[in-house]
């Protein structure tokens, strides 16, 4: 592992070609709130920093060196044409504060981008305002509240959750004041609908699912559920995490939703990791339409505009200053209009087949899905705890031996539910000879767990830092970096 | 094979209760804490708090995941083990002995038939590896 930048500090050199202009000029701050000693900053020449980072952006592991089966994340590639568009000039220079009829041009993208995404979830109405996934969450379940305040239904405050569901759902509901009330699984990853008959009731704001779930089965009884629910006058919750595997092929609107995210990134491909910029618009069916968050963006006669509180007096409100991310929102329409409706129908198609050749592939050379009965949708789960009892191997292991041969691992010990499970999402962007690739690896580990297994218990072997001490990171987190300059010591 | 002592009893969420004398000592299960892996993290109950059946008490916390701690029994917080806040992996190590969570003092006296004796937490504890 190679040393900070700060470990080629010299004191008094620099690049001074590289220093904005201007900085001496002068200024108004006040004498008290100007520095007294000099910045902590690295000394260093211009082609030291060059080849620092670089040297640096060569240890990423990302798509765009390696098959990343990242479950539930959707690791898929973000075509190159679409972050060209969106460089387009009079994209990139508009500014937000922009009179309506000089934005006519990003307004319209919007606007298609809100029917297309009303048409592929069955949707009434669609708000592209949340900043991300969770504030989608966060955004549809403050509706569900504002629908239950409106008619003065207001002893409802319990939001049903799955064990299976993703760690935002309960947050979202706590967050807006719900008590969480969870609910198992059967074992064919189905929610237990009994279990469900019992629970729901006058209390019931309503029902958070993934469809497919975490578990990477679609779940069967959706209707029932549906029907369980709303005859007790809760609403449903759609976690749009997955409608990658369901794209063109059914609507949430369809199965009984009234309100859903979409994680822009995982179904329409804009850029993921790193913590964001995201995107999480949310769509609804017919009730909870006048509550949707603002600005939305309308059509007239003379053109589109800004719908606010003031036109949606019922809405949330704001989420934040202006629309959404644009550049995302953008993306998301080129991504869209690139595909087409034949296109989206072929995403939830390769994405399926993708993931049941695989899994295929796997249970075929000895390993066990975790939901045998089942066919994957987009994603699915194996589980090793056969390993770990014979072989005294676990899911840790093999994920960190992947890494040596080049493999970003899969999820890992996520959904909670399934001992030492690794949950696998090829996407449909991989080739069948990068399936067959990794298949063949996860084969050859599984002969290495037999006859030595020390090489997984101590890999990776082959990259920049080994086994890291995970506790240790936990228990004493140190992210501030406080150095003694080299020209100091 | 996880370790499930005879004379403990059992709650279906994964923790175990021993009666000493008028209080209850209660911690989480070895197959608990091997399900949970290395743990980071415990945040305990305030003495002299008051809970119900069932509910959260306490959290902990592993490289892997949190999980909530419930209360097997109700009745009120006698003494914490404060030692895990600096090293919770001593459950990890000593689920039953060194690493109890609590004690309580519960509001009823007959609590044992609402927990599972060690043959039933046993047949639990397989059935959920499905």
């Amino acid at each position: 592992m190679s040393g900070t930048i700060f470990d080629i500090s010299k004191s008094g050199r620099s690049a001074k070609a590289q220093m904005p202009k201007g900085v001496n000029e002068k200024h108004n701050i006040p004498k008290n709130y100007l520095r007294k000693d000099k910045p902590l900053l690295p000394e260093v020449s211009e082609l030291q920093v060059v080849r620092h980072y670089t040297n640096l952006s060569r240890k990423n592991f990302s798509i765009d060196t390696q098959f990343y089966p990242l479950g539930s994340c959707t690791m898929k590639y973000n075509p190159r044409g679409v972050h060209r568009l969106a460089f387009l000039e009079g994209f990139l220079n508009h500014h937000p504060l922009s009179l309506d009829e000089n934005s006519q041009g990003f307004m319209a993208c919007a606007y298609e981008l809100q029917e297309i995404l009303k048409v592929v979830t069955g949707m009434r109405g669609v708000s592209l305002t949340p900043m991300a996934g969770a504030q989608g969450e966060f955004a549809g379940v403050a509706m569900i509240r504002a629908y239950h305040e409106l008619r003065g239904d207001t002893l409802r405050d319990e939001i049903i959750v799955p064990d299976a569901a993703h760690g935002t759902n309960p947050a979202t509901a706590a967050q807006c004041g719900y008590k969480v009330i969870e609910i198992p699984t059967g074992p064919d990853g189905n929610v237990d609908i009994e279990a469900l008959r019992k629970i729901a009731g006058p209390k019931t704001a309503g029902i958070m699912l993934t469809n497919p779930s975490t578990l990477g089965v679609f779940d069967q009884n959706i209707q029932e559920i549906a029907k369980t629910i709303h005859s007790v006058g809760g609403l449903l919750y759609y976690d749009g995490a997955n409608l990658n595997a369901i794209l063109g092929k059914v609507r949430p609107g369809d199965m009984g939703f009234d309100v859903m995210h979409i994680n822009l990134h995982k179904t329409f491909a804009t850029p993921h990791g790193g913590g964001g910029p995201g995107g999480g618009p949310v769509a609804v069916s017919e009730r909870l339409v006048p509550f949707l968050p603002t600005p939305i963006v309308g059509k007239t006669e003379t053109g589109f505009r800004w719908l606010t509180k003031e036109q949606c007096p019922q809405s949330i409100g704001r989420l934040s200053a202006f629309m959404g991310n644009a550049g995302i929102i953008l993306r998301a329409y080129m991504y869209a209009r690139l595909l087409g409706q034949e296109g989206m129908i072929r995403i939830a198609e390769y994405a399926t087949l993708n993931a049941n050749y695989l899994l295929t592939k796997l249970r075929k050379a000895g390993f066990t899905p975790a939901y045998p009965k089942r066919l994957a949708s987009h994603e699915f789960i194996i589980t090793l705890k056969n390993e770990a009892r014979d072989l005294h191997i676990n899911a840790l292991d093999v994920a960190k031996r992947l890494l040596d041969y080049g493999f970003h691992a899969p999820t890992m010990y996520f959904p909670l539910l399934v001992p030492e499970c690794l949950l696998i999402e090829p996407t449909e962007t991989e080739s069948k000879e990068v399936l067959d690739a990794f298949a063949d690896t996860m084969i050859k580990i599984l002969e290495e767990a037999k006859t030595n297994p020390e090489l997984l218990k101590n890999a990776p072997h082959h990259l920049p830092v080994r086994r890291l001490d995970e506790v240790k990171a936990a228990r004493e987190l140190d992210l501030v970096y406080n150095p003694q300059l080299p020209s100091d010591v | 094979m996880t370790n499930i002592p005879k004379k403990l009893f059992y709650s279906a969420t994964h923790e175990w209760v021993r009666k000493d004398e008028d209080v209850l000592t209660i911690g989480i299960t070895d197959h608990a804490q091997t399900m949970l892996g290395d743990l980071v993290y415990v945040e305990l109950p305030e003495p002299e708090t008051g809970f119900e059946t069932g509910q959260e008490c306490a959290v902990i916390e592993s490289v892997k995941a949190a999980a909530d701690i419930y209360c097997p029994i109700s009745g009120e917080i006698v003494e914490v083990n404060e030692e895990l806040l600096q090293n919770p992996q001593v459950i990890n190590q000593d689920p039953y002995g060194k690493g109890w969570l609590f004690r309580l003092r519960p509001f009823e006296n007959d609590f044992t038939n609402k927990l599972l004796n060690a043959d039933q937490y046993t047949k639990q504890v397989a059935s959920e590896a499905h």
